[in-house]
């Protein structure tokens, strides 16, 4: 590790006007594993991949139901993400309580990224270790929007954030176009092959390792989701038919959009005999 | 009495609470539990609304009816939907019944010297699948019952109620006993008779009448799906279900 | 020791309490030194009459006369007692003025705070409504009451909303509310003419309505005015009108004799 005369108090501007704690925050994010974040005009979702310490660990947790409306993937300390969780949280309640209305998703945002701001200017105090990405739905429909430990916050098509998450925002950056009139069979499958670009080489996408967060109507292969669509986390078993529809890496590193969706209300996604095995 | 001179020190301090009328009463069955409460509000002798429900859906099986005190019933209804918001956040789970009865117990006492005016009858079905009703004072004492009335008309409806659920007075054929639970269609006879009897016999009774119904999972809803006017409000078809029937009650 | 538990704990001599055994609040012992000199709202004292309110076809109307009254005194007979909150939302406040006020400081500053977000959400009428609710409700709960009977009426995304708060923080929403005296004079008037016809009760007939609510309310109200004003909330937004004069006909007075010995 470099080090360097004006990094050691966050109140202090470098020669070159840069805060380096808060540029070091920000490499907390990128230590992190991906998550990646996406929407339509009807669907927001996020994609994570979970890191497991060894076999006998348990994967890290990277999303967070904040509220019916809202949901949040994390990179980076996992510890600091909870206390803005549970700020959001409080947030959410808060204004259910007092207005009994759902919390407006930019808003929520931005009292994390008011609150991130404090830190990068106050004597004796740290930046967040955490990026995240938050979706949401409100009047205005769904929204993806990302946080950084520096108090930015912005609005997105499609983001992602952690290890190697520019590879899956050059997948992002090329498909983005298509993403408002997909299905939300074909926005998770572009998700899914987003965040397979941030893979190490000899790893890959497994139901153990992937969360995908839902916000919108039900999916083909959903049950049991209100008909207001609110925030669901997906993991385990119930995620393999998505996994199954993904494009193998060697065959289409750009696959045509239309061509192998799932029409509406056909449980068939991708190349549809792998749907057979989920059935059961 | 006041005579109007100063020899005696008056005073007019605010009274912060009110009784706004109504009742609410809940039946467990064996797989099931009723809930039900009118819907009218008053203040005085005067109706303020027709429609002020008081019974409220906690989880996919609980149910809880506030009776009393309109403002500090919802306020009590709003902060105990919050606490089970916050152990879903917890434990990505409902909190169950038998845990929401202590909450509430908890949360009811930590009001003891300046209590929440409310009479609270929590119903819904336990984690071995029993229909529960747990009934509250306003300062959080509590107990799990067959049945409960309270609220304004509490004194007409629960000795109706202890005859006709608990059979007392009643002595049974020679040879037979008393059934242990009432099957659910005569429970909801029973409900419904309880409240026209009420809304006939007290002012702060009628308008309208809302009916919860919770079914155990994987137990027949008795028919109650199929029944005219019922409004299914199940979070999942193979889980708990939960209905609603609502009647309409005398006006006057 | 006695069998009545209620008479557990107390003491014999109800001046004495060697084992602080009186809940906190009756204990005798001042804990706080200014306490008397914090002064909580024991009686309005500026006050004003019913507020009347109904939905209609497109939208819900308001209706509350200009006095503001000093017991019996009409102290200030040019007092406005409709708010437009935001855009959607009005307020009609009856009880103590000064109450109102300071009611109407607050919504003011909470409806700069929701249009400096500039992000769309704005505050509609339910909102409003709950708002109040909790502020009413957490000053009864502070035994400092704001003391009021409120009124709030709006009209957004298509949707009617009235509803009524007051220093107990009692809430409810009906088709037609009336608060004080309009509870008991005005209610049954509102009801018959708008209850189960909200739908096709034209804002004109409405109006109408209430005029003539109004002016029964004069006519039978010691506290009222023959002035009043009608805020109107329809997909168009918040509407409040000049004031409006009450036409009376006292001729009938003369021929009545009351129940007293009959001098003239």
């Amino acid at each position: 590790m470099f080090r360097n005369t004006y990094d050691s108090d966050n109140t202090v501007f470098s020669p070159q006007g840069r805060l380096h704690q808060v540029e070091y925050a920000l490499e907390a994010v990128k230590q992190g594993s991906a998550a990646v974040g996406l929407r339509s005009k009807t669907h927001a979702i996020l994609l994570a991949l979970k890191r497991s310490f060894g076999e006998l660990a348990s994967y890290q947790q990277k999303m967070y139901r904040i509220d019916d409306h809202v949901g949040i993937a994390i990179a980076g300390l996992t510890s600091d993400a909870r206390v803005l969780s549970n700020f959001m949280r409080q947030q959410a309640m808060s204004s259910r309580m007092l207005f009994n209305r759902p919390a407006p998703v930019n808003r929520l945002v931005s009292a994390i990224a008011d609150k991130a701001q404090v830190n990068t200017q106050e004597y004796g105090r740290r930046p967040y270790g955490v990026g995240l990405l938050v979706i949401g739905q409100d009047k205005q429909g769904p929204h993806l929007y990302e946080f950084s430990p520096s108090g930015n916050s912005y609005e997105y098509y499609a983001m992602s954030i952690g290890a190697r998450s520019q590879s899956a925002k050059t997948y992002l950056e090329k498909h983005y176009e298509s993403f408002m009139d997909c299905t939300l069979e074909e926005l998770i499958r572009h998700g899914l092959h987003a965040l397979r670009e941030t893979l190490q080489q000899d790893k890959e996408l497994t139901i153990h390792n992937t969360s995908i967060g839902i916000i919108g109507p039900a999916g083909a292969h959903e049950e049991h989701v209100g008909p207001e669509g609110n925030f669901r986390i997906l993991e385990g078993e119930v995620i393999e038919v998505y996994l199954q529809s993904m494009i193998p890496k060697d065959t289409g590193d750009a696959p045509a959009p239309a061509a192998p969706a799932a029409p509406a209300g056909a449980p068939a996604a991708g190349t549809g005999d792998e749907d057979v095995q989920m059935a059961d | 009495m006041p005579d109007g001179s100063f020899a005696h020190s008056q005073q007019r301090s605010f009274n912060p609470y009110t009784d706004n009328g109504g009742t609410i009463l809940a039946i467990a069955g064996a797989d099931f539990t009723v809930i039900a409460g009118d819907t009218r509000q008053s203040e005085g002798y005067s109706i303020q609304t027709r429609y002020a429900p008081k019974v409220f859906r906690l989880t996919d099986r609980a149910v809880l009816a506030v009776n009393g005190f309109a403002a500090d019933g919802n306020m009590f209804v709003k902060k105990v939907k919050q606490r089970l918001e916050w152990y879903r956040h917890a434990h990505a789970k409902d909190m169950p019944l038998r845990a929401i009865a202590r909450l509430i117990q908890t949360m009811l006492y930590a009001q003891r010297f300046f209590p929440y005016y409310v009479y609270n009858i929590l119903g819904g079905i336990e984690e071995d699948g029993t229909g529960a009703v747990y009934s509250f004072d306003p300062v959080g004492s509590y107990e799990r019952e067959a049945c409960r009335a309270a609220g304004a008309a509490q004194s007409l409806v629960q000795p109706f109620l202890d005859n006709q659920i608990y059979f007392k007075n009643q002595t049974a054929a020679p040879g037979q006993s008393h059934p242990t639970h009432l099957p659910l269609p005569d429970v909801l006879a029973i409900v419904i008779d309880s409240f026209t009897s009420a809304t006939e016999r007290h002012i702060e009774v009628g308008d309208g009448l809302e009916i919860y119904v919770v079914v155990a999972k994987g137990r027949s809803p008795q028919g109650l799906d199929t029944m005219r006017g019922v409004q299914e409000m199940s979070a999942r078809p193979d889980g708990d279900r939960m209905f609603v029937i609502r009647r309409d009650l005398k006006k006057d | 020791m006695d069998h009545f538990p209620t008479n557990w704990g107390r003491p014999r001599n109800d001046a004495f309490d060697p084992y602080a055994t009186y809940p906190l609040h009756q204990r005798a012992t001042a804990k706080d030194t200014f306490a008397e000199g914090v002064q909580h709202t024991q009686q309005p004292i500026v006050t004003g009459t019913s507020v009347i309110g109904i939905m209609f076809k497109d939208g819900v109307m308001l209706a509350a006369d200009n006095l503001a009254s000093y017991g019996s005194l009409a102290r200030f007979k040019d007092i406005q007692r409709l708010h437009p909150v935001g855009s959607s939302t009005v307020l009609g406040a009856s009880g103590d003025m000064s109450d109102f006020q300071a009611l109407q400081a607050i919504l003011d500053d909470l409806t700069t705070d929701e249009f400096t977000y500039q992000d769309g959400h704005d505050l509609g009428p339910a909102e409003v409504h709950e708002y109040l609710s909790r502020v009413m409700y957490a000053r009864r709960s502070k035994m400092d009451p704001l003391w009021n009977s409120l009124l709030v009426g709006g009209f957004r995304d298509g949707k009617r909303f009235l509803g009524y708060v007051d220093l107990l923080g009692t809430t409810y929403s009906a088709p037609s509310i009336a608060t004080g005296y309009g509870a008991y004079i005005a209610i049954p008037l509102l009801r018959a003419a708008v209850d189960g016809k909200e739908d096709t009760l034209t804002e004109d007939a409405a109006r109408a309505l209430l005029h003539e609510c109004m002016r029964v309310l004069f006519y039978r109200d010691a506290r009222s005015l023959d002035k009043y004003q009608l805020a109107t909330v329809t997909a168009d937004g918040v509407r409040i009108s000049d004031q409006i004069p009450i036409e009376t006909e006292w001729r009938f007075a003369e021929g009545i004799r009351g129940y007293g010995a009959q001098t003239q």
